[in-house]
């Protein structure tokens, strides 16, 4: 899901042909505009926003939009320093759009056009709408384990660090410290709602450092991507895991051994971003409005299991009441999972991963 | 008598005048004949690098400064990770020499025409996909990988061997990518060594492992410091293979120019690490020089 930058080639496409686009114009009464530039993911993340969001909202609104892979802060930040902004909207995670914003590369998004009435409060800022909401879980080998729920199954992260109640190999972030050191503190038996209080000191982050190198030995993997967890899951490479609930889903379907669960997981969302200075800023605020309306993100769960930032989904989706429990963002699982804090990630991600990179090249 | 000597003298010394004006004119002529290649290594190389150099001292704010160096100083990751960049480069050369110096050796013995056909199993690899090799080896290695599997089905070992997701795997990935590197320019070196001298060796009394140490060997070195030079600096930049088979445990520079770049947004802390990198080479290869003399190795004076 997150970012791939090195997938560098760029899927150019027109999502609709120069006729059907200007005969909907036509109809709808809009002046046919430039084409805004939408950048997302590649593979199975930005292919479920196509099926969900951008080809039904395009058709409908009127507005033409070129698709472009490859999303990400630190290209977009590079195309506002060096003045050539070509991306009108881009997909981003929270964390990585506080970044960008407190670096000066994002648009503020006009909320007088892009309406959040119905969106969960937390989940849009001052330079992001939501997308999608995602969870940072603990995964395990079912086999080895027992199914999520079944007596002896893990249930917590100190389950997670407990190599003596379930011996074996555990896979944990690399190279990134977004949602690295949260579960170490619970390990550690601090409370979800003080991590974050506790996490920014010094001290704190390296009470989480050190839980995490006691872990260490054990962690046989170190991930990257979202495409390895789910492969280090199917491979049965490791035991547990961190990692995305929709890449462990889908390694699911393919016949991983693999469960998780929300309990104790860190709640995250991805959102849409506008690179200051884009060349159509004003269209893409209205394109943005369109893909957040309910009935687009209502058919997002069918392609991917992240949940819809805009509750009113919930009420006008047709998926089945399963799949819907299934989502992150659904009113039942909520509860048991920290909200990623982007205060914290704003003052204090340098400083983290600084200290993070220490531990893993030790 | 004495007047022809100072003739002759006087002549000898205008016809070396000329002789050197003529030298020059004619250096001239080949130095502008490579001004399109020094204009394209000034665009391509010194500008860049340069623009690199200067961004390594702006600071996160926009203004000049050292924080970017400081920070290396001030936490230990980045000192560890010019260490790992190096054991891993310097252990790659030296597996690809243990390796490719009796594969070399093998192919130049050989005739012309089966030396060419063993030599596709050397450049069939090498023109596969990088990428492509890496994740095969990591089918191959892993836990519940090929090799895995046989070992533990032939009854070899019980329990999976970890050869990957470490420097093991690591090592055998990028020893396996960059021998290509070590094997064309020393079997090209090896070719040029005349038979006759290990048969002139063996006629005045060297044993065969003689005459290999004492003639055969010292004649190959060129091609195969040549070789390693160019395996060891190429490893230093090495991102794909170390990322995917060291599991997240073999940080190279190029990873943490890479985290940097996409959690910070920050190109004067890549930038640095970029130059110091680049410095740290540029000493080492000129350490290594002056102790093995490279300028023959590199410049094929023999």
């Amino acid at each position: 899901m997150h970012n791939s930058p090195k997938q560098a080639h760029r899927v150019r496409k027109m999502l609709l042909a120069t006729g059907l686009t200007l005969s909907t114009a036509l109809a709808t009464g809009f002046a046919a505009a430039d084409p805004i530039t939408v950048v997302s993911w590649g593979g199975s993340y930005g292919a479920a926003q196509d099926a969900a969001l951008f080809t039904d909202a395009s058709k409908n609104s009127g507005i033409e939009i070129i698709r472009e892979s490859g999303a990400s802060m630190s290209k977009t930040c590079l195309q506002v320093e060096s003045g050539s902004v070509t991306w009108d909207l881009v997909v981003t995670g929270s964390g990585g759009a506080a970044s960008a914003a407190a670096k000066g590369c994002l648009e503020k998004i006009d909320y007088s056009v892009v309406d959040v009435s119905t969106f969960y409060p937390n989940l849009y800022t001052d330079y992001c709408v939501g997308s999608d909401v995602f969870a940072t879980v603990m995964s395990w080998n079912t086999d080895k384990y027992g199914e999520p729920g079944s007596p002896g199954a893990p249930k917590s992260w100190a389950d997670f660090w407990d190599v003596k109640k379930f011996p074996g190999t555990r896979a944990y972030r690399a190279n990134n410290v977004d949602g690295a050191l949260e579960p170490a503190l619970m390990a550690d038996g601090v409370a979800p709602e003080d991590v974050y209080k506790v996490l920014s000191t010094k001290e704190g982050m390296m009470r989480a450092i050190n839980k995490i190198r006691e872990l260490k030995p054990h962690i046989a993997v170190f991930w990257g991507s979202g495409a390895q967890q789910a492969q280090l899951m199917k491979d049965a490479e490791v035991d547990m895991s961190t990692g995305w609930n929709g890449r462990f889903d889908n390694a699911k379907k393919d016949g991983a051994k693999v469960g998780y669960t929300f309990n104790q997981a860190l709640l995250d969302y991805d959102c849409f971003a506008m690179p200051k200075g884009a060349p159509n800023k004003d269209v893409a605020m209205k394109f943005l409005n369109e893909i957040s309306k309910a009935e687009y993100q209502a058919n997002l769960p069918f392609h991917i299991t992240y949940g819809p930032t805009n509750q009113k989904a919930y009420e006008v989706t047709t998926a089945s009441k399963e799949l819907i429990e299934a989502l992150p963002s659904h009113p039942k699982n909520v509860p048991m999972m920290l909200p990623v804090s982007l205060d914290f990630y704003a003052q204090h991600r340098t400083e983290a991963l600084e200290l993070y990179m220490e531990l893993l090249s030790e | 008598m004495s007047s022809t000597t100072i003739n002759k003298a006087g002549n000898e010394l205008m016809n070396a005048k000329e002789l050197r004006a003529d030298g020059v004119r004619e250096q001239r002529l080949l130095l502008s004949l490579a001004t399109p290649a020094l204009l394209a290594v000034i665009a391509i190389i010194v500008i860049p690098v340069g623009w690199l150099f200067y961004l390594s001292f702006v600071g996160n704010d926009g203004h000049l400064s050292l924080e970017n160096y400081q920070k290396m100083i001030e936490y230990k990751s980045y000192a560890r990770t010019f260490v790992t960049t190096f054991q891993v480069s310097l252990l790659t050369t030296l597996l690809c020499i243990l390796i490719g110096y009796p594969l070399a050796y093998f192919l130049a013995i050989m005739p012309a025409r089966l030396a060419g056909f063993f030599m596709l199993a050397v450049l069939l690899p090498f023109w596969t996909s990088l990428l492509v090799r890496t994740y095969a080896w990591l089918v191959l290695l892993q836990k519940n990988g090929i090799l895995n599997d046989f070992g533990m089905a032939a009854g070899l070992w019980d329990e999976p061997i970890k050869l990957v997701h470490n420097l093991t795997g690591t090592l055998i990935g990028m020893a396996h990518i960059m021998l290509p590197f070590l094997v064309l320019p020393l079997y090209s070196s090896m070719r040029k060594i005349e038979r006759d001298m290990m048969h002139a060796a063996a006629n005045l009394g060297a044993s065969p492992i003689q005459a290999f140490w004492k003639v055969y060997f010292p004649l190959s070195i060129s091609g195969m410091v040549a070789g390693s030079l160019i395996v060891f600096v190429l490893c230093l930049g090495f991102y794909v293979t170390p990322a995917v088979l060291g599991g997240g445990r073999v940080v190279m520079v190029a990873t943490q120019i890479t985290a940097i770049l996409e959690n910070q947004f920050n190109w004067g802390a890549a930038s640095a690490l970029g130059v110091v990198l680049l410095v740290a080479t540029l000493v080492i290869l000129f350490a290594v020089s002056k102790l093995f003399k490279l300028d023959n190795a590199l410049f094929g004076k023999h």
